[in-house]
């Protein structure tokens, strides 16, 4: 690990005051990601600023009735909150998807927000990436591509966003709070990851300056029909080949309302609102299902070692939305997929 | 560059150590206070042999920083045994045999112990969920399993 300087921050405004002063900075919330990219030369800040001692841990319930998340809670804390579990259950399963239980303990929402790219390539410092080191060529283009995009991809990067809690908080059309130097705002979910294009180091839309603060969610109807449905090389605590956060309201047999977002797939959660869109009205069945898989993945493109994606995806989405039309969304713990 | 000083509580004890800023909670636990318990395995996270309970979250050490240990409490497999007298988990993965070169053993114990914390009597689905971040590539998990269930039994005095 290169030498670096350990700052506590007491307050939102001293990070974010702290960080204004050192380019070089990082926040340091759950580590999970940050302190393994330092040891891997990966990640090589001058300065960490601990931000765990910020009141940011709490999630709380909104006169509108959604609930607010604060950055600094821990993935298990949300995943086992009663409120998250009786009303965003397609947050808790997505959660729960992922990682280990030590990860999930001290891992952040804010932090998973921001987790960076499991590309082998990305974190072997003696190959070009143009995410890791800009201009440097991509090593994964040509290369080992089973984990890589499928969606969305450029010749300068086809990376996947690793996280399983992003997918579900596309699909939920969650919103970030996120707050700089001298002003907060707030993201719309779909604007917070990005495409790689021409600039794949920058996975998302927060200013350099910036401190993610907080997730709000809006009340929804999808309690009763959500799955989160995750497909990998082995069943427990493995990246995503392809997974899906599926959820709809149904009356009388036909969707009333769609969301469908992918993991695995693309640099960022991939979902699309004018697809979930057409397919409102449409009959909660097998033929609604393939078409909607077959919309989303329209322009899915292999690259030789993750071809088998694409089938895999459609069939995923089919299954997922099967699983949510019925009621009975994946289980976790019990792996087999239903 | 002068050390930080930490201030934390480690199996009920009151414990101070200085530290440089890119020390992992890991290295000071065993290089500067001889806890030699916690394990280095892959050192990023993915194993499980570093956990430690941290004010009651099951973590990876690993990937903690020492200076983050400031004001916090710390519980290692060395906590676990009261004097000459093992923990139940201990004992019954002596029984079972549920080890075999043993470096993973200690990450076991401590993950395994935060599971009956939480849940006194898991279904065997759940104690594979709940020690899915320890990794063991000599016994396999079946005796692990048993032992677990074994000690829970034992512990909730059945």
């Amino acid at each position: 690990m290169k030498r670096f300087t350990y700052t506590r921050a007491e307050t939102v405004a001293d990070a974010v005051a702290i960080l204004a002063d050192r380019p070089q900075a990082q926040f340091l919330a759950g580590g999970t990601n940050l302190v393994d990219l330092m040891k891997y030369d990966v990640e090589r800040p001058d300065a960490i600023i601990d931000i765990n001692s910020l009141p940011l841990k709490e999630i709380e319930e909104l006169p509108d009735g959604g609930l607010r998340i604060g950055a600094l809670a821990s993935n298990s804390a949300v995943a086992y909150n009663a409120q998250i579990q009786a009303r965003f259950p397609l947050l808790a399963s997505a959660i729960l998807a992922g990682a280990s239980p030590q990860l999930r303990n001290a891992a952040t929402t804010g932090g998973n927000l921001l987790q960076r790219t499991r590309c082998s390539y990305f974190y072997d410092p003696s190959t070009p990436c143009n995410k890791r080191e800009p201009g440097s060529g991509c090593a994964a283009i040509g290369g080992l591509t089973r984990m890589h995009a499928i969606l969305g991809a450029s010749d300068k990067c086809i990376a996947v966003h690793p996280s399983d809690m992003c997918v579900a908080l596309a699909a939920l059309d969650a919103t970030v709070e996120v707050v700089g130097p001298d002003s907060a705002r707030d993201i719309a979910f779909g604007d917070f990851h990005r495409l790689p294009g021409d600039e794949p180091q920058r996975d998302n839309t927060l200013a350099r300056d910036e401190l993610v603060t907080g997730i709000r969610l809006e009340a929804n109807r999808f309690a009763g029909h959500h799955t989160y449905l995750k497909l990998r090389d082995r069943l427990s605590y493995a990246f995503a080949l392809v997974s899906v956060a599926a959820a709809m309201e149904i009356a009388d047999g036909r969707i009333v309302d769609l969301r469908i977002a992918l993991g695995g797939v693309a640099h960022r959660p991939w979902r699309d609102p004018l697809v979930e869109a057409e397919y409102a009205g449409a009959p909660a069945e097998d033929v609604t299902f393939q078409r909607v898989a077959d919309r989303l993945l329209f322009e899915a493109k292999g690259l030789g070692g993750n071809d088998f994606k694409i089938l895999l995806a459609r069939k995923a989405i089919v299954r997922a939305l099967r699983q949510a039309a019925s009621g009975r969304p994946q289980s976790q713990t019990l792996k087999a997929i239903q | 560059m002068a050390g930080i000083a930490v201030s934390t509580t480690i199996n009920g004890d009151q414990a101070e150590f200085l530290c440089h800023p890119d020390e992992t909670l890991l290295e000071v636990l065993r290089e500067r206070l001889g806890l030699m318990g916690v394990k280095e395995g892959c050192g990023t996270g993915d194993c499980g042999a570093c956990s430690i309970i941290l004010d009651d979250r099951l973590v990876c050490s690993c990937l903690v920083l020492g200076a983050e240990a400031e004001g916090r409490r710390i519980a290692t497999v060395e906590g676990m045994a009261q004097g000459d007298k093992l923990h139940p988990l201990q004992q019954k993965f002596l029984e079972h045999a549920a080890l075999q070169c043993g470096i993973c053993t200690p990450g076991f114990l401590i993950a395994a112990k935060d599971l009956l914390a939480k849940n006194p009597d898991p279904t065997e689905e759940e104690i594979r969920f709940g020690l899915a971040g320890n990794l063991c590539r000599c016994t396999g998990y079946d005796k692990i399993v048993r032992a677990v269930q074994d000690a829970a039994s034992v512990m909730r005095g059945a």
